[in-house]
């Protein structure tokens, strides 16, 4: 249960490098991800919470400290060869879906994140009755739009299918990018609810930032509090459910 | 009625270079200039290795390869040189113009009394004109094959998605230069099998020849969107040759007019245009009443 799956070590990225206005984002951060964890993460805009995505999803190189997936070295892995362990949900639904492409399709090329793509026949239809009992747990009649192109679905099926795409194929760690913020509040609880059932069943490892304390608190076993490029606050298990809203507003205030 | 079929052949043999752009224009989603200059070096690449004494078949082939490498050329420059890909295009474009006069050691070069790929024995026993309507039937059909079967393979998917939604490709582990560098190799390859084509079917190469087809290439995409409307990927791929074909008989309607075959170029960007501006004529004259379901430029 405890066995580290991802550490940050010494994590330091710079702004502006060799320059008079070069700034560090992340400040020697480190954080280790245990097996099954679902930490989520708050912090003021600034605070490096998306630079700590990027580095982890290995669209940020470090300028110093390395990564260690399972304790072997991931910090030269680009974000192409990181597909093979890591999904992640981005925060604009336009971003987590092929808007041309049908909602079936959008699933199958999830199913093979990470692998390599050969001159094979795609096999949409073999897989159709899975996709569609998959679809189907989500709850907002996203089974009845298999053949639909994804552009013409609403932002909280996009959001759904974008988590479902996620999931598809087991991430050894999933990263969460204010999943739900552009929806509307009704949809947002519905797919963080199904976010955290699915998480929770399948014992998914999972990171998840958030500008919502409630969430925060509500979901997750851990919650890291990012203040100016390091950790301020790290609650785990009792300690984090004994947090209320009005203790963790204090860790915002200077 | 020679007219019209001598159009049909030539839309159908100008498919190959709609199609070829349709894979970047339409699919990866970018203009790619390149096109000009790739078009006159498959033709420079065929004629003068036919003048050389190669068969015909081997040299549409290797002006397949040539423009391949033009297509890597510019892919090389937008993904790993990081320049803007219609920057990249035109670097491409104006180098070939000089790699072409270097291939043809002159600015025009003559089939006259060589062997074609239209002076086969079944195709010359064949009416006046019917030769490139077959010829062109035949490339267009293998083509387009090919390209649904390519399309509907795991790696014709990753294909799609990186025009689709490039961070999402990248996030699922595509590698999206790779996906952008064979569209461009695959595309540039069709368009110079078309120069090939064509120069086979004028009789000659010319150095000026590649001057406009961009807009060509476009017009039949284009044209093809704007009269058959919505359509499925596999649909639409036929619908580039079928406008294509329309184009030719647009052009031999206009120089029927009375036009000369030198303005051609600006009649072709007229056509382009009034097609393009066509949804929005549509909307400020509220024609939807009048031209249908068929004039929908979605995707």
């Amino acid at each position: 249960m405890t066995k580290p799956i991802l550490a940050l070590k010494n994590i330091v990225t710079l702004v502006n490098k060799g320059t008079s206005s070069e700034t560090e984002i992340l400040k020697n951060l480190n954080l280790t991800i245990n097996d099954g964890d679902f930490i989520t993460i708050v912090g003021a805009n600034g605070a490096g919470k998306s630079t700590l995505f990027n580095v982890i999803g290995g669209n940020l190189p470090v300028d110093s400290g390395e990564i260690l997936l399972h304790d072997q070295d991931i910090t030269t892995q680009n974000e192409e060869e990181r597909t093979k362990f890591l999904s992640r949900v981005f925060q604009d639904p336009k971003l987590g879906t092929a808007p041309r492409m049908t909602v079936a399709e959008n699933l199958l090329l999830a199913q093979k994140r990470g692998e390599r793509r050969l001159l094979k026949p795609r096999q949409l239809k073999q897989n159709m009755a899975e996709f569609t009992a998959l679809a189907s747990t989500m709850n907002n009649g996203l089974e009845q739009r298999m053949n639909t192109a994804t552009g013409n679905l609403s932002g909280g099926q996009r959001q759904a299918l974008s988590f479902l795409m996620a999931t598809l194929k087991r991430p050894d760690v999933i990263l969460l990018d204010e999943h739900t913020a552009a929806l509307d509040p009704r949809t947002s609880q519905e797919l963080l609810h199904a976010t955290n059932k699915r998480i929770n069943e399948d014992h998914l490892t999972a990171l998840m930032i958030t500008h919502h304390l409630e969430d925060a608190l509500k979901y997750g076993n851990r919650l890291v509090v990012l203040d100016d490029g390091k950790i301020k606050a790290d609650f785990k298990g009792v300690e984090k459910e004994q947090l209320t809203t009005d203790r963790l507003y204090e860790y915002f205030e200077l | 009625m020679n007219l019209i079929v001598s159009a049909i052949g030539q839309g159908l043999l100008w498919a190959i270079l709609g199609l070829g752009l349709f894979l970047t224009f339409r699919i990866l989603d970018f203009p790619d200039m390149t096109v000009e200059g790739t078009f006159p070096l498959g033709a420079a690449v065929a004629v003068t290795a036919i003048v050389h004494g190669m068969s015909p078949l081997m040299a549409t082939f290797l002006a397949f390869l040539a423009g391949m490498v033009a297509g890597l050329i510019t892919g090389l420059l937008y993904t790993k040189g990081k320049i803007p890909i219609l920057l990249a295009g035109i670097l491409t474009m104006t180098a070939a113009y000089s790699i072409n006069l270097r291939i043809m050691g002159k600015s025009n070069t003559s089939l006259l009394g060589q062997k074609t790929l239209l002076k086969t024995k079944f195709l010359s026993s064949l009416p006046t004109y019917f030769d490139s309507v077959f010829l062109g039937m035949l490339i267009i059909a293998i083509i387009t094959i090919i390209l649904i079967f390519f399309l509907q393979t795991d790696l014709g998917q990753a294909f799609i998605a990186t025009g689709d939604n490039e961070k999402m490709a990248k996030s699922l582990g595509i590698h999206t230069d790779n996906m952008k560098n064979m569209g461009l190799m695959v595309s540039n390859g069709m368009v110079g099998i078309c120069g090939a084509l064509i120069a086979q079917s004028n009789g000659y190469a010319d150095i000026n020849m590649g001057i406009g087809t961009i807009v060509i290439a476009l017009a039949s995409i284009i044209i093809g969107e704007v009269v058959f409307g919505e359509l499925t990927l596999n649909q639409r791929l036929v619908a580039v040759t079928l406008g294509s074909i329309i184009y030719r008989l647009i052009l031999l309607a206009v120089l029927q007019l009375g036009f000369s075959a030198n303005d051609l170029n600006v009649l072709s960007s007229i056509v382009l245009a009034l097609c393009m501006m066509l949804p929005q004529f549509k909307k400020a004259l509220h024609l939807d009443h009048i031209l249908s379901k068929g004039v929908r430029v979605d995707d």
